[in-house]
């Protein structure tokens, strides 16, 4: 199996990238949930004027604070990784980014720091409503923060609003408002942020859950989890809306990946959805094999979800890769001339250029442009490559989509034995609720996987692929920091759940 | 007002209990992050091998245009 892996320079720097956002992301979206969570508490605590109430927010905002303390600054690393790892994307890539990243440290963060201090010091300082505005603005400028990464990284699988300057090697904004309006990032920004209150909201039910079956708290428990439980479960049920919006966009912009999601090999209309099924994982594009060896499928579902018609036709890898006249798909092979001309026109123009032939140039350009939405396709050795690996995209948004689904069931559950008072009757269904927070995070991981994994070999849709977004470095290098991080990442892991334990047991009571 | 402010961070600060395990996490994780990690281990490749913009935007330029084979 070790022997089958591809140990180049491009895969540990793919590696150690995903390693630090699966990081990264165990911390973010707990502060972008409970910061809101918090503010939830604090809100009821001033209307009612019940110091229990101000007692519960204040324990929960001190594990939120701790979870923000260990979190703050992971990300700087992913900006590391861009520079060392990923130079070829980064100079490419600075002109779109550089915009929204800036407003997010101007607006979002300073925003955050200055009402983080009122939230956390301000307790018997400041009156009951100066606090609770402060709380509420770090939850959303938390929020804010969120906003901007998402919509770099929502640019990366839909490029608008830009133009390639072939003289820089830069794509260049054009359209400030294409980028921030772009329906692909808007969906996946509303995906992630409200799949992060659902997370957040899991992180509550974990704990009073446990506190339930300890015996401890039980007020304080039962509060906070008629809180979490309905905030949770409209988070639930908006993350399923805005994933079946973020799905059908897929469908337009990424159609490799809706097809490496529900392994769809050959597509047809109409085309029905695999609620589960069991992969052939020999299974080739081109190949007879059969993709499943067995399968449960909805008729006619995907086809709905894809395209709105329930009769319409869903292109599947074989059609997308080797083309399909019928349907008027453009295979991978016809984008891969088209993008070697794209290179070819852009190699013939910085030649020309630099011994002044204009007219050269000019012929060299227009080449170019004319190909230059393959560009990404002239560096794929053969079309397969275009195909991302579908057992892992297939499993992980299996998980996804079943997790969510139980998530909903859960909190439902929960409200209604709450409104009996016979939760804390229910010892097997709390245990449950008390890992549920630990299946949260398996969700949003696979969630990434299938979005980040899916876009392979992408780093930029169609435009730039992983192998030339990458530095000239030797894969030693790269091997190195992936260990360091490993280890940098696993400690502040122990750390983080070392003092969270610590303050869980300890309770509210001491505050 | 600039008093009451410099109060609110100065017994806040003085105050802490968890909050100072955390900011000792915080200050270790940035020394770790910027003094070793990234002096040493992740220099910016473009900004450290090349001096100008137009050498920078030659070589990525480069790897557009002759993408390298070799995969280390």
């Amino acid at each position: 199996m070790i022997e089958q892996i591809d140990l180049t320079m491009v895969n540990w720097a793919r590696a150690t990238f995903a390693l630090t956002a699966m990081y990264h992301w165990i911390f973010v979206p707990l502060t972008l949930g409970l910061s809101f969570i918090c503010a939830f508490f604090e809100s009821i605590y001033v209307k009612t004027g019940d110091e229990q109430w101000k007692k519960l927010t204040r324990f929960w905002m001190t594990l939120f604070g701790i979870n923000f303390a260990i979190g703050v600054a992971t990300g700087i690393i992913l900006e590391f990784e861009f520079g060392t790892n990923w130079s070829n994307y980064s100079w490419m890539v600075g002109d779109i980014f550089g915009a929204p990243l800036a407003i997010e440290g101007i607006a979002a963060f300073f925003l955050e720091a200055t009402f983080f201090a009122v939230m956390f010091f301000g307790w018997n300082r400041v009156s009951k409503k100066t606090h609770l505005f402060a709380t509420w603005m770090v939850a959303v400028g938390s929020n804010l923060s969120a906003v901007w990464i998402l919509i770099a990284n929502g640019w990366m699988q839909h490029p608008v609003g830009m133009t390639f300057n072939p003289d820089l090697a830069r794509f260049e904004m054009t359209d400030f408002w294409a980028l921030v309006s772009s329906p692909v990032a808007i969906s996946h920004f509303v995906h992630v942020t409200s799949s992060a209150f659902l997370y957040a909201s899991l992180f509550v039910v974990a704990i009073s859950s446990w506190y339930l079956l300890k015996k401890r708290h039980l007020l304080f428990a039962k509060r906070s989890l008629t809180v979490a439980c309905t905030f949770g479960l409209l988070s639930s049920l908006f993350v399923a809306y805005t994933g079946d919006e973020h799905a059908f966009h897929a469908a337009v912009v990424q159609p490799m990946k809706l097809a490496a999601m529900e392994a769809l090999y050959d597509g047809e209309a109409p085309t029905g959805l695999v609620a589960m099924g069991l992969l052939n994982f020999s299974k080739k594009p081109g190949d007879d094999q059969d993709p499943f060896i067995f399968k449960v499928k909805i008729p006619m579902a995907l086809s709905l979800l894809a395209n709105r018609e329930i009769y319409s036709f869903v292109p599947g890898i074989n059609d997308l890769v080797f083309g399909n006249i019928e349907q008027n798909i453009m295979g991978v092979e016809e984008k891969m001339v088209r993008g070697k001309l794209a290179v070819a026109g852009l190699g013939d123009y910085k030649a020309a250029q630099n011994v002044g032939d204009q007219l050269a140039a000019s012929k060299a350009l227009t080449l170019f442009e004319k190909n230059s939405d393959y560009l990404g396709y002239g560096y794929l050795d053969s079309a397969e490559q275009a195909v991302p690996y579908v057992p892992l995209i297939f499993y992980s948004f299996r998980v996804m989509v079943s997790l969510g689904t139980f998530f909903i069931l859960l909190f439902l559950v929960y409200l209604y034995l709450l409104r009996k008072d016979q939760l804390e009757k229910q010892p097997l269904l709390l245990k449950l609720g008390a890992i549920s927070f630990f299946l949260g995070l398996v969700a949003q991981e696979a969630g990434w996987i299938v979005t980040e994994v899916g876009r392979q070999p992408w780093a930029i849709q169609d435009l730039l692929p992983v192998t030339i977004a990458r530095s000239n470095l030797d894969s030693g290098t790269v091997a190195v920091t992936f260990f360091m991080f490993l280890i940098l990442f696993t400690a502040l892991l122990i750390a983080e759940l070392k003092i969270m334990t610590k303050q869980i047991s300890i309770g509210p009571e001491g505050d | 007002m600039f008093k009451n402010a410099f109060y609110l961070y100065y017994d806040g600060f003085r105050s802490m209990v968890v909050g100072r395990t955390l900011w000792k996490i915080i200050l270790i994780k940035l020394f770790i992050m910027f003094a070793i990690l990234k002096v040493f281990f992740f220099p910016n490749f473009l900004a450290t091998n090349f001096d100008t913009d137009a050498e920078r935007a030659d070589h990525v330029l480069k790897n557009l245009t002759q993408p390298s084979s070799n995969n280390h």
